[in-house]
């Protein structure tokens, strides 16, 4: 099961964290602050684990974000670093060559994106077209209530509703 | 204007207000700037104007953005919850996204939550059911499990569901199963939910196999019959062809997830015995081995890890399996492959790998082939992990043959090792160097090295062991104690060095005193030098060998006289230097010759016990613990090495001087091991029969036997017309139950009686026979007793009833009670060694054979209060046999007249979640179950 999940930027500005167990504020912050320290300090060409604490960490730096998580100890390594390129390559097809920026203007997105691929630590689905539908499909409907409100807010500009 | 997603602009608001943040100069700017969004933010939902939805959904958008950048929000979630029940979908969406990531600081908002859930997992629309889904699976609340256990289940193996809704439901079940698990185990689920690994769909297949891992991990018998539709599946995975799966291809490799996750659910349970199944997972295993010898379809490294991510969870399971020999060998050599791969991780994964083949006795020697490359990866791997890993290997590996050239290499490399892998590598090198020494030279030269390079990461316990095992063999000593002179002439020796030289030459300083150029005042002048550079308790320790000394050289008794009768020692600040100077110049001027070399004689030889480096080292590595105990377990077998004649208890040498004071051996021995409490229970009970006489208790009927659990004696019920007390006594499968009837009246209890009866499910199961007749009446103030004889003929659960009848002022009265006769009380505690405790468990392996509890605690977490339970419960507490000191272990026997039947319990607490883990295997499942369940709500 994977614990928890980070994107951070290389200046170490956190973009995007998801935990799967509950835990506390504070503690949240100080693993954040820790880890992210940590794996700045490590060089490029260094093994992508690291036991750290109670944790295994497996992360990859993709362009300027690195993506992060922790993994239990029975946990598949080299999987886990396959979870996070999926991950990156359903952001990627679903922005369109996804970038920093992407994901912080359309940070809600991205954790929509997250819950159909990942669900308490898990994989719930692993084919990436299948994700990539089940949030089109939610897009879809967002764009028919911008349709109704848009509607509605020129009728209530006239003073019509 | 930055980029924005081109997908609608769905809140202009938000994009310009995350623009603001991003151009802030300083951190002061951007709290400005939060500050001012969060005061606005405020003033519209205070505003007399209600919000229309999309206005509510940008400002808790907003708000979720701030709390992101790390900033406190402590309110909001009201609206948010209002949008849950919008009937927009993207506004929904927000109001759950807000409340998954916020809610634990504000929960008295859950039952509108969670009607709001409740609200939208029954709705027609998957996408709605979704949302609701993900949202208990992002909270996964106690809350959450008690409201939705019985509701998500439905969904699972609803005939109408979609595949998406099917999905999240296993995941969303997972998550509640984690959070109560003893609610939830789905026993009448269980043939539907392993039937889901049969399903079309790929997708609900993975994630039902990872709920399916985690409830037989719960519950194994219910959800056994998983293996051979894991085999099955499985094995169709690895023989299609990358074209067959489509979507679930990951880079050429079919199904990866799915493969690791059907790999690891077969690791909970034994090899399959049918052996159709058993043949086929062999075959599957194979075909995953063969694999990796195919040319890559790919030169993608996605390709590459995806393929190897199977095999690694291939080879866990032959490691799990144990029994394949031909397939441990072959993954030991595709491991070595690995070792030389240009891939860091690759090497990092196959090294930790080895390390569990190592211990498996089919593939120890193939992984030792491995030696040279794996020293070379200490030396030049340039990441700090992976050469731990190498060190951790190196471990495992080693054994008489190769000793001397791992420990060597070890120490090399310890020169640069990382500070924060230090203090273990000194352990593993103490550890290695006494376990396989076959002279004590190299033993001790290995020990002072290891001072002399890691000085500070050397442990109290390393340095007491090495003079531990000194003392105890005489042929180690005269080397020991020119080698310490030799190491202690450096100019600048760390101070454990002056500890183990301060001791051995306290002890052992004559053997070498011969030589002029180590003569007593030589002696006494080297070490005197180091005495103002130390701590006070190394001063102490020094104290100690300038007093042995005056034993040993009568003729440097004036110089050393002099130094304790100094001031800077007799005056010395700290109570402890003082009083050890003053008393050991005392000792030196009054008594005769003989007394003091009667005092102050060598010490004798320390009694065998674990060493207690190991035991730190389980403490500090309790994950690497399993393979150190198969090493143990090894070494048992393998002839005796030193560690055979010396196991000695740590703290000793610290302590050696208080003998003086004290002259007590129990002190000098140092016996740290707490002592075990049988008596304890005893000791409690008196109390509990003693202080319920003038404290006015009054039991519900029937209601306290669980207490009687622990005790044999007490008081069984009350109120205010009479007290019943009871003793009971059991040896093997016999028992005699003494009842003390007392009558709290002024006026006789007439039409008295007292009969002992069985259920039904007692029937035949245990004998019973009054010694007498029970008394017909009970006099004013006065106590009358009544024995009766019990016999227990085979595994029963359950207590006989005592009914009482009786006429007070002539109302009859009535009273039934449930006899403090428990299956436990049948139950003798054994003690084993670890090893014989480590074979019995595995031997009860079988899932049926074992219960495990998860529960939270009912008390403060106390590892000696639940000692004491165990023992009163009829158990052994079996010490050092867990290497988690928090955990603890217990065996014991049922004894019926028919069978006995053995038990073991592991009882592991999580202090920081206030949990517990309870495991117990019994060879008759029942009696597992049984003892379960008996124990849960008492700890």
């Amino acid at each position: 099961m994977m614990r928890f999940m980070l994107l951070f930027s290389r200046q170490g500005k956190v973009r995007l964290q998801k935990w799967f167990n509950a835990i506390g504020d504070k503690e949240r912050k100080k693993i954040t602050r820790e880890l992210v320290s940590l794996v700045l300090s490590r060089r490029p060409k260094m093994c992508n684990f690291l036991d750290w604490k109670d944790y295994k960490v497996v992360y990859k730096r993709y362009a300027s974000l690195f993506f992060c998580c922790a993994i239990e100890e029975s946990d598949n390594e080299l999987l886990a670093l396959e979870v996070i390129h999926r991950f990156v390559e359903i952001l990627d097809k679903y922005f369109g060559s996804v970038c920093e920026l992407d994901i912080i203007f359309n940070f809600e997105k991205a954790y929509f994106i997250l819950d159909e691929f990942l669900l308490a630590g898990e994989i719930q689905e692993s084919s990436k077209n299948k994700v990539l539908r089940a949030v089109e499909n939610s897009d879809a409907l967002q764009e028919e209530n911008q349709e109704a409100e848009a509607t509605r807010s020129i009728l209530e500009e006239f003073g019509l509703s | 204007m930055p980029t924005v997603s081109s997908r609608g602009d769905a809140m202009r608001g938000l994009a310009v207000f995350i623009s603001d943040i991003r151009n802030c100069k300083s951190k002061e700017a951007e709290s400005k700037r939060i500050n001012k969004e969060l005061a606005n933010i405020r003033s519209k939902f205070k505003g007399d104007k209600t919000l229309d939805g999309y206005s509510k959904k940008k400002y808790v958008c907003k708000l979720l953005f701030i709390f992101l950048l790390g900033h406190d929000i402590d309110f909001g979630h009201m609206e948010a919850v209002n949008l849950l029940s919008s009937n927009k979908y993207t506004e929904k969406q927000i109001g759950y996204l807000f409340i998954s990531v916020l809610v634990s600081s504000n929960s008295d908002l859950m039952k509108l939550i969670i009607q709001n859930i409740k609200n939208d997992i029954s709705s027609p629309k998957p996408v709605h059911v979704n949302l609701a889904l993900h949202c208990i699976a992002n909270i996964g609340s106690a809350e959450m499990s008690e409201a939705f256990g019985q509701e998500v289940p439905k969904l699972l193996v609803s005939a109408h569901a979609s595949e998406s809704v099917k999905q999240s439901a296993a995941l969303c079940l997972l998550r509640l199963i984690r959070t109560l698990p003893d609610a939830m185990t789905y026993a009448e689920w269980a043939s539907r939910v392993i039937h889901l690994l049969n399903d079309q769909h790929m997708g609900v297949v993975t994630s039902a196999a990872s709920l399916i891992h985690t409830l037989s991990q719960l519950s194994p018998g219910d959800y056994k019959g998983c293996v051979s539709l894991a085999v099955s599946r499985l094995s169709r995975i690895v023989t299609s062809t990358y074209t067959d799966l489509q979507d679930y291809t990951y880079y050429f490799v079919p199904a990866p997830w799915l493969s690791v996750k059907l790999l690891r659910l077969l690791q909970c349970y034994p090899v399959p015995e049918e052996p159709a199944v058993r043949g086929r997972l062999v075959e599957c295993l194979e075909t995953i081995l063969n694999k990796c010898q195919e040319p890559p379809k790919s030169k993608k490294v996605q390709h590459s890890n995806s393929k190897n991510a199977v095999l690694f969870e291939a080879i866990n399971l032959i490691i799990h399996i144990d029994s394949e020999p031909n397939l441990l060998v072959r993954a030991c050599n595709q491991l070595g492959q690995f070792l030389q791969h240009r891939e860091t991780n690759l090497r990092y994964l196959a090294l930790e790998s080895m390390c569990l083949l190592a211990g498996s006795e089919f593939s120890a020697d193939a992984v030792k082939k491995h030696r040279e490359t794996v020293i070379n990866a200490l030396k030049t791997e340039r990441d700090v992990s992976v050469r731990q890993r190498a060190v951790d290997l190196l471990y495992a590996m080693c054994d008489k043959t190769n000793s001397e050239e791992i420990v060597a290499e070890m120490l090399a490399y310890l020169k640069k090792a990382d500070y924060a892998i230090r203090e273990e590598m000194v352990l593993k090198v103490a550890i290695l160097s006494e376990k396989y020494a076959s002279d004590y030279t190299w033993y001790v030269d290995t020990i002072l090295q290891l001072i002399r390079v890691a000085g500070d990461y050397v442990s109290e316990e390393v340095w007491h062991r090495v003079i531990q095992i000194v003392i105890n063999r005489d042929d180690a000593q005269g080397y020991a104690a020119k080698t310490v002179f030799e190491n202690l002439q450096a100019p600048a020796c760390h101070e454990n060095m002056v500890k183990v030289g301060g001791y051995i030459l306290g002890e052992f300083g004559n053997l070498i005193a011969g030589d002029e150029r180590s003569s007593p005042l030589v002696q006494f002048n080297l070490l005197h030098s180091k005495f103002h550079l130390c701590t006070p308790s190394t001063r102490a320790l020094l104290l100690s060998t300038y007093i042995k000394f005056i034993n040993l050289f009568p003729e440097i008794k004036q110089t050393i006289q002099n130094v304790l009768q100094n001031d800077n020692q007799l005056r010395n600040a700290d109570v402890e230097l003082q009083q050890r100077a003053l008393e050991y110049s005392q000792l030196s001027s009054i008594t005769s010759q003989d007394v003091l070399a009667t005092v102050l004689e060598e010490m004798p030889p320390f009694p065998e016990r674990e060493s207690s480096i190991l035991a730190k080292l389980k403490k500090k590595k309790p994950a690497s613990v399993q393979a150190i105990e198969k090493e143990e377990e090894k070494m048992k077998k393998s002839p005796p090495s030193i560690e055979n004649h010396v196991n000695v208890p740590k703290e000793v040498p610290a302590n050696t001087v208080s003998r003086l004071t004290i002259s007590n051996s129990v002190d000098l021995l140092g016996l740290s091991t707490p002592p075990a409490t049988p008596q304890q229970s005893t000791n409690s009970l008196l109390v509990d029969v003693f202080g319920s006489v003038d404290q006015p208790v009054a039991p519900k009927p029937e209601s306290n036997i669980s207490k009687f659990l622990f005790k044999n004696s007490g008081v069984l019920f009350e109120n205010n017309l009479i007290q019943v007390g009871v003793k009971c006594e059991f040896k093997e499968h016999t028992g005699r139950v003494g009842l003390f009837f007392g009558n709290k009246t002024g006026n006789q209890l007439q039409n008295f009686s007292a009969s002992v009866s069985m259920g039904a499910d007692l029937q035949g199961k245990v004998n019973i026979a009054p010694q007498k007749e029970a008394p017909t009446q009970i006099d004013g103030g006065a106590q009358v007793q009544h024995f009766v004889n019990l016999e227990c003929i085979t595994f029963f659960s359950g207590s006989p009833n005592l009914q009482l009848r009786y006429q007070h002022a002539s109302t009859p009265q009535q009273v039934t009670l449930k006899l403090p006769v428990i299956i436990n009380k049948f139950m003798e505690g054994t003690n084993m060694p670890a090893a014989d405790f480590f074979n019995r468990w595995k031997q009860l392996g079988q899932p049926v054979q074992e219960t495990q509890k998860i529960f939270q605690a009912n008390h403060p977490i106390d590892t000696e209060a639940a000692k004491t339970k165990l023992t009163g419960f009829g158990m052994s507490v079996l010490i050092n046999v867990d290497p988690n000191p928090d955990n603890l272990v217990g065996s014991g026997i049922v004894k019926t007249k028919t069978s006995q039947i053995g038990c073991l319990l592991r009882l592991e607490p999580n202090k920081e979640a206030k949990m517990y883990r309870l495991t117990v295997r019994s060879s008759v499942g029942e009696v597992a179950a049984l003892l379960c369940t008996m124990l849960e709500e008492h700890f």
